[in-house]
């Protein structure tokens, strides 16, 4: 155990945020938007740091959790036809859709298989070509360079029963939804390590430039977490909009061009629907003409619609920093981790499970 | 008592998790059914009286994937678990069954394997198999092969909390306030082994499951005349689980420090990779134990002085309030819950 008296890492940065905050007259409301960030504050205890003043709320960055129902319904619908595995992440198999989740198709007999890559649902689909494996493409710019290359080795080796059912999102889009039309002024942008290491600090730019939002990339160890926050307070307090990057281990200002090549051969963007944001244009990405072979909608003319979310589940609500889970009516009644409503209660990155796991500060 | 209605009209894998999600199944399907004063504890195994002595009675099932791991195989593993359960009450384990159920095709060689290994880890533990019984199912019908065992173990003397000439046992209500909390070496590592293997992805060093029976371990502990007021082994749901699960039963609050924490650089870099906390993976040759904070100073000794305690560490304290509940005292000085893993993490890890 620690010895009373010495000092924690994070001491320097904790009293910088005490001192920045104590400079300015009014509530801050820094948005993380990346499901990593959400869970590193709550299970490094930063949050229980902060003072009062500044808070830190939780944006659409959970993969699972902005993915709309209309399209876990699809992903449903596809387990149910005769020799369709489907592959995905975990955390999708729990989200409920309308009627049903991928967790009880699969207890009632469906193939569902979790993996950890979209590399090894491609090695299923080579293992076993009787069979269409599709991947749940679901995720942002750190997960799509991964997918594209699983796509395009499939190609190139004419792997023509591996597909994905694509509901993969680029960020800046949400991220200029929030900064113009937001219900919550945002004071900062705690922005995503892992997505700029693809695309390079410059993504964030027009935040600063054209809505004055201060921004701060930011890595994601706990002590990355607070020196974070309190750069941002320092921009805040000083009057400045900028895009700074304390994650400079990893991130530049102009990303990773192989990554950035990659995705561009095999996708190109479309408007997307996103869970509490509706549809955006241009932020989602599908497949190009030639990869078409390896798209599961066309292949088995499935369209993804429009579904209204589960009844009285307000994750659309919590994903634009509109209500913090505790407000929601179903938030630990209906809805807990182990009986989710919503996929902001599923995810391990989503804001309502981690509030749910670590939010409840120590009497 | 009154028994929580099941919220899911099939059985999920996430049943199986050592969560929230097993404990509702456990208190709405069984115990309304078949609750009794010696089963009700639902602690590692039942305490029971035989003429002068007490017993302690347990069962287990292993169902894990692969059959053969980095550290272990199944064989290996029933063995330990039987052991482990047997060994936190405080018991000398003595006997065991073993119930096979094997897949139609199974490699012989594979079966003669795990038979080795349960032989070999057996007379290292000093339990004896004194029956058993195998069944064969059709292909498809189970994955390879699966392990049922009892186990019986006598109630060794120092076993009861407190003090050697105490009749309170060993457990969570003999847990007090001020009490150390301490773990016996590195978090983690069998869930993250399994997981290592099961995902493909190679770490270096590689990742090696610490299975291991502890009674030996236990044994030194015991005999320093030290008085120890629980024992727990933390599997499924990892020290998270257990805590939770402690700080209930004991009425107690646990508070626990981040930086304390035994856990390997490659297992928490595994764990940050694939979204697990070190603290929430399953272990198979690790225990949580209670003392007063006089007793540290004999049960870290003892500990240190075996090979399966060599980074034996205090962890934490007893807190008197608030109750119920655990929280890690974080690295960066916040502070936080921890909560009781809610279902499927690793499905099939033992």
């Amino acid at each position: 155990m620690r010895p009373a008296g010495e000092q924690t890492p994070g001491a320097q940065w904790t009293a910088r945020i005490e001192e920045y905050s104590s400079t300015i007259d009014r509530t801050v409301r820094l948005m993380e938007v990346c499901g990593t960030h959400t869970m590193v504050a709550f299970r490094s205890g930063l949050r229980s740091l902060l003072p009062e003043r500044v808070s830190l709320i939780s944006g659409p960055g959970c993969p699972v959790c902005v993915t709309p129902d209309g399209y876990i319904d699809a992903a449903i619908e596809l387990s149910t036809l005769p020799a369709v595995t489907i592959t995905t992440f975990g955390d999708l198999v729990r989200v409920p859709g309308s009627a049903s989740s991928l967790e009880r198709e699969r207890a009632n007999g469906a193939s569902v298989e979790v993996v950890y890559s979209p590399t090894d649902a491609l090695a299923l689909a080579r293992a076993d070509s009787s069979r269409s494996v599709v991947f749940l493409a679901v995720g942002f710019e750190t997960t799509v360079p991964g997918i594209a290359v699983a796509v395009r080795t499939a190609r190139e080796e004419g792997v023509d029963n591996f597909m994905i059912l694509s509901a993969l999102k680029t960020m800046p889009g949400p991220m200029r939804a929030l900064a113009g039309e937001g219900e919550v002024a945002i004071d900062g942008f705690v922005c995503p390590g892992h997505v700029s290491v693809i695309t390079g600090a410059s993504a964030f730019a027009f935040l600063a430039e054209e809505f004055r939002i201060p921004c701060v990339v930011t890595g994601f160890e706990d002590l990355d977490l607070l020196k974070g926050v309190a750069m941002l307070l320092a921009q805040v307090a000083e009057g400045r909009s900028e895009v700074e990057i304390e994650y400079t281990r990893a991130v530049g200002m102009d990303g990773n061009r192989v990554a950035q090549q990659v995705m561009a051969e095999v996708f190109e963007p479309c408007d997307s629907e996103w869970r509490g944001l509706g549809t955006i244009p241009g932020s989602g990405l599908s497949l190009r003409e030639p990869f078409a072979p390896h798209d599961a909608a066309g292949r088995f003319g499935l369209e993804v619609r429009s579904a209204p979310p589960v009844s009285g589940c307000r994750c659309g609500d919590v994903l634009r920093g509109v209500l913090t889970p505790p407000r929601c009516p179903l938030f630990d009644r209906a809805c807990t981790p182990a009986t989710p409503v919503g996929p902001c209660m599923v995810s391990s990155e989503g804001a309502c499970a981690a509030f749910w796991r670590y939010g409840r500060r120590p009497a | 008592m009154t028994a929580p209605r099941m919220r899911s009209d099939r059985v999920l894998l996430g049943h199986g998790g050592g969560g929230l999600l097993t404990k509702e199944l456990i208190e709405s399907v069984i115990l309304p059914v078949l609750d009794n004063p010696l089963l009700h504890p639902l602690d590692d195994a039942a305490i029971l009286t035989a003429g002068e002595g007490l017993l302690a009675f347990t069962t287990d099932s292993y169902v894990v994937s692969p059959l053969f791991f980095p550290g272990g195989d199944i064989g290996k593993l029933c063995v330990c678990g039987t052991v482990n359960d047997l060994a936190v009450k405080g018991a000398e384990p003595l006997w065991m069954s073993l119930g096979l159920v094997l897949e139609e095709g199974l490699p012989m060689a594979d079966l003669q394997k795990v038979i080795r290994s349960i032989g070999t880890t057996a007379r290292e533990a000093g339990i004896q198999v004194v029956t058993g019984d195998t069944k064969v199912v059709e292909k498809g019908r189970c994955d390879g092969l699966y392990v049922n065992t009892a186990g019986i173990g006598r109630l060794a003397a120092g076993a009861s909390a407190g003090s050697p000439e105490s009749s309170v046992p060993l457990g969570p209500r003999s847990i007090r306030p001020g009490d150390a909390i301490i773990v016996n070496g590195f978090l983690g590592d069998h869930g993250m082994a399994i997981m290592a293997r099961r995902s493909g992805i190679s770490f270096q060093p590689e990742l090696m499951s610490d299975c291991a029976p502890l009674w030996d371990l236990i044994r030194t502990v015991l005999a320093t005349g030290a008085p120890v007021h629980a024992m727990r082994d933390l599997t499924r749901g990892g020290l998270a689980a257990s805590l939770c699960d402690l700080a209930e039963a004991s009425g107690l609050g646990m508070r626990v420090s981040e930086t304390a924490l035994p856990v390997r650089p490659a297992v928490r870099g595994a764990c940050d990779l694939l979204g697990f906390e070190p603290i929430a993976v399953a272990n198979e040759g690790k225990i949580v134990l209670f003392c007063p904070a006089s007793a540290v100073s004999r049960v870290l000794a003892a500990l240190h002085g075996h090979p399966l305690g060599a980074a034996a560490a205090v962890i934490g304290e007893v807190i008197a309030e608030p109750r119920g509940t655990a929280f890690l005292a974080t690295r960066i000085g916040g502070e936080r819950i921890i909560d009781m893993p809610p279902g499927e993490t690793l499905p099939r890890i033992c």
